[in-house]
């Protein structure tokens, strides 16, 4: 019925956007640009909703076919189910909000027609990703949000003291993503050749024919699909050993670290494997991966953020924790509640992102919480919505990451009280390190001097009407998917959703935990979240304990400030011996023989242009005298073939 | 009135290397010789050589078309000549030179 | 016998004043030479019963082609010895020239030469002035005429090119 036109429709908006707003921007006014971007992402949003709203049964529609041989098809169709709905949503409605915000803090920037053409360029590759319904068109999706993050991370490529800065950071998030992306390319070709197809329906049937006629599955090859598959998901997810471009990449505006940071671009790592449930259950060795690689990353990342001194960088190691720890739910294979912590975070950290973004904004552009320092009385509504995001994610009770983060803990304790205890820290390192920063921006002294203090202005409604909305949402966010203890009968709403459309998921056996030790779980989260808030109250508000400069701090904080030195690791390991090789090559290969080599031919040249040039010598007799001699040779030839092979 | 053997003796082939030593000599004055009139004259030899040799084959051939062609040769050689000795009568006075290796602007 | 002797020795008289003629340094004694040449290859057409051919040779090329060389030597007073001799490289190189055509010219006839051989004779009544008239006047009748053309053609450009340039002298 109308739904594939909704779907395509969908898809087609921002696309359109882009292209409105990206060559023609230049020449139209400010407003009007700005109101044609963010109204092809709101019209996408109620598309989105729509199509939510009627509930469909899994459906596929056909574009147009890109490879068309007999037995090997590429297409172009899209997936209309639970889980491409559900991100869609996400997508779409939290694109919208930092559509809106990019209004006003993007507002006296010069080329804000780019930032809303690149903006919704991102859209509608990220929209592929999601929707498309097989991998080829998730890969289309992978590099376009790729690129534009490549894009959106420079943007401000021409600053005149940061500058350089930016377009390094953007390289560097591109060149570890490709890193990951050649994972993916990998995974494909594999894919295809075991399986024949890239559709995500094809490839779950096989399986499925495979284990209904007893014939033995490609384990190995699945193996090895389900790791290059998560290699790809950890340069865009930003997991070890791929995330240290995702602090440097804090260097683009604000909003931009909101939707791809937060938001977005880093859960496609999650929304991938989800997809790939099917193969990701035959594939247990892989799972451990995940698991472990997930779990190390969460604590590293949360231990390098308890000393940042930026506000964004803290953001962003939160970043990388959140999503180890939804890796760690991958890994348990628990995918519908890291799908429900996907969900949530992109609530609390988009509103902490860009609360970030109206806090640097008040601050006329200064970054560093040292300088920072009881503003909650002068920007009350970013310090209320950012009071509630940091709540949101230490796990306060009741508060959407509450609910998420619980169920997470709850199949960790499921799988072993090791794991549940580990997570436990990780968890606490971000109650720390989050109070911290709220602490430490809003409450004590204003340490930034005089001259910034007489600036500080609330944003406008531009800017805080999403992060009221967003706080709305971190608040309700858990109703989705409460567990079994507060509702009988409508637990679990978001797990029943998914699985109910989704391929793969309705198979796995999920089992919850009993009543009383959720109970239990609950409990213990909730003291270590008010515990923790309580110590950094006194520890940051009252007592005001912090260090002035970099080079004050020692022992672990100095390793946590320094970032545990990795970004120093990866340019020694990996940067200088191919920059070494690179430098040979160059001067070996490139100048010596290439350089020289073409020169050689070049002069050769020039030398036998030079010789016969003095042919040309304009004496008569010369010219006689070669044409005697050719004629003679000429002659001499005839006689010779005459007299020796007659005729 | 055919005679079965004219005993005149002379072989004709004989006559052909004349020609040909005629022509050589000619070719070998107009490389050497730096005089344009001299140079000249040595192409007014060469092609007596070849009037020579056609003679000689009209004789092989007991035809006399080759004679006719002889006759249009000292035709074309007069015209020839004539032509030539004023462009030359021209060149020196450009040049006051009539050393052939003055003029050498066929060089570009 | 003595037809061959003398056309031995006429022949070898032939070429020996064509030497002197590219060899000698007076450009008068050139001419002279020249037209001694042409007065033996007469000789040489007489042996070979072309009369008319012998006369036409004489009266035109060494009375009339000749005569103008002379006048031109003398209207410009080209006499002088002054003119400077070609190098030794130049001299060397064109008598390997000229030396190895004379040498393939000749190889290429090596084995149809046979110099003493005699021929039947067909029609010896060939270059008297009736049948070169016959055939003139009949076959090359075309190239006849045109060669009236070719001759004004070569006195309009003669007298064109050479024409001294009007001075404006008054």
């Amino acid at each position: 019925m109308g739904q594939d036109i909704l779907l395509l429709t969908l898809i087609a908006l921002p696309l359109v956007g882009f292209i409105l707003t990206g060559f023609l921007g230049k020449y139209i006014s400010k407003r009007f640009t700005v109101t044609i971007a963010t109204l092809a992402v709101f019209s996408s949003f109620i598309c989105a909703l729509l199509l939510f709203n009627m509930n469909v049964k899994t459906q596929i529609v056909h574009l147009f076919n890109v490879v068309n041989f007999e037995d090997f098809k590429l297409s172009a169709n899209f997936q209309l189910d639970a889980l491409s709905i559900w991100m869609t949503l996400i997508i779409t409605g939290v694109g919208t909000l930092i559509h809106v915000f990019s209004i006003g803090y993007m507002s006296h920037d010069e080329g804000i027609y780019k930032f809303f053409a690149y903006l919704n360029l991102f859209i509608f590759s990220m929209l592929l990703l999601v929707l498309g319904s097989n991998y080829f068109i998730l890969f289309f999706g992978w590099e376009g949000v790729g690129i534009c993050s490549y894009l959106l991370i420079g943007f401000h490529y021409s600053d005149i003291e940061k500058g350089i800065e930016n377009s390094v950071a953007a390289r560097k998030a591109f060149i570890m993503n490709r890193i990951g992306d050649f994972g993916l390319l990998f995974a494909l070709f594999m894919l295809l050749n075991t399986f024949g197809t890239l559709e995500y329906a094809g490839i779950a049937a096989k399986i499925n024919e495979l284990k209904l006629s007893g014939l033995a599955l490609p384990l190995v090859a699945i193996s090895a699909i389900t790791i290059c598959l998560f290699i790809a998901a950890t340069g865009k997810s930003a997991q070890i050993p791929l995330f240290t471009w995702l602090p440097d990449a804090m260097a683009g505006p604000t909003p931009v670290s909101a939707l791809i940071h937060a938001a977005t671009m880093v859960t496609a790592g999650i929304y991938l494997i989800v997809r790939s449930n099917f193969l990701f259950e035959l594939a247990p060795f892989t799972k451990d991966i995940i698991l472990y690689i997930g779990l190390a990353t969460s604590l590293i990342a949360a231990f390098i953020a308890m000393r940042q001194s930026d506000i964004k960088k803290v953001l962003a190691y939160s970043t990388v924790s959140q999503l180890g720890l939804m890796f760690v739910a991958l890994g348990m294979g628990a995918y519908t509640v890291a799908l429900f912590h996907v969900t949530t975070h992109a609530f609390f950290k988009a509103l902490l992102f860009l609360g970030s973004g109206s806090v640097i904004h008040a601050m006329s552009d200064e970054q560093d919480i040292r300088k920072m320092g009881g503003l909650a009385k002068k920007i009350p509504i970013t310090h209320l919505t950012f009071l509630i995001g940091t709540l949101a994610i230490s796990g306060f009770p009741f508060l959407s990451g509450f609910y998420s983060k619980d169920e997470i803990l709850a199949h960790a304790l499921m799988e072993s009280p090791v794991l549940y205890g580990t997570l436990m820290i990780a968890v606490t390192l971000t109650a720390i390190y989050m109070f911290r920063l709220y602490f430490l921006v809003f409450h004590g002294k204003f340490r930034g001097g005089n001259e910034l203090e007489s600036h500080i202005h609330e944003s406008g409604i531009s800017m805080t009407f999403p992060l009221i909305v967003l706080a709305i949402l971190s608040v309700f966010g858990g109703l989705l998917n409460l567990p079994g203890i507060f509702l009988q009968n409508q637990a679990h709403w978001f797990s029943h959703y998914l699985e109910s459309t989704t391929a793969g998921l309705n198979e796995i056996d999920m089992h919850h935990l009993e009543s009383n030790k959720a109970i239990i779980l609950m409990v213990v989260a909730s003291f270590i979240a008010l515990g923790v808030m309580a110590w950094a109250y006194f520890n940051y508000a009252k007592k005001g304990k912090l260090a002035k400069e970099d080079n004050e701090l020692k022992g672990w904080e100095k390793a946590s400030n320094a970032k545990l030195y990795i970004d120093e690791a990866y340019n020694l390991l990996f940067v200088k011996p191919l920059e070494l090789i690179s430098k040979i090559i160059y001067t070996y290969f490139d100048i010596l023989i290439l350089r020289n080599g073409i020169f050689t031919i070049a002069g050769l040249i020039e030398k036998t242009g030079n010789i016969t040039r003095k042919w040309q010598s304009g004496f008569l007799s010369s010219y006689l005298f070669w044409m005697l001699l050719s004629i003679v040779g000429l002659i001499t030839y005839y006689v010779i073939k005459i007299q020796f092979w007659n005729y | 009135m055919t005679t079965e053997v004219n005993n005149i003796g002379t072989s004709l082939d004989f006559f052909v290397i004349v020609s040909i030593a005629l022509f050589v000599i000619g070719a070998f004055g107009v490389l050497t010789r730096k005089n344009m009139i001299v140079l000249l004259m040595c192409i007014e030899l060469m092609l007596n050589s070849v009037n020579l040799l056609l003679v000689t084959f009209s004789k092989y051939h007991g035809a006399a078309d080759a004679q006719i062609f002889v006759f249009f040769i000292v035709v074309v050689a007069a015209a020839e000549a004539t032509v030539g000795l004023s462009i030359l009568i021209m060149a020196y006075r450009n040049r006051k030179s009539i050393d052939i290796e003055l003029f050498n602007k066929l060089k570009d | 016998m003595s037809l061959q002797i003398i056309s031995i020795i006429l022949g070898s008289l032939t070429i020996a004043s064509a030497l002197m003629v590219v060899l000698s340094k007076h450009p008068i004694r050139s001419v002279i030479f020249l037209v001694v040449t042409f007065f033996f290859i007469s000789s040489l057409y007489i042996l070979m019963n072309a009369q008319f051919l012998a006369i036409v040779n004489i009266i035109v090329y060494a009375g009339a082609i000749m005569v103008l060389f002379l006048f031109v030597l003398m209207l410009l007073n080209l006499n002088k010895t002054s003119e400077p001799e070609s190098t030794m490289l130049v001299k060397l190189s064109s008598l390997i020239a000229a030396g190895g055509l004379f040498l393939v010219l000749i190889a290429a006839l090596k084995d149809s030469i046979q110099l003493s051989k005699t021929y039947t004779l067909k029609n010896e009544a060939i270059g008297t002035v009736e049948s070169l008239g016959n055939l003139l006047f009949s076959k090359y009748v075309v190239p006849f005429e045109v060669s009236s053309i070719l001759f004004i053609a070569a006195m309009v450009g003669a007298v064109l090119l050479a024409k001294r340039e009007k001075q404006i002298i008054d």
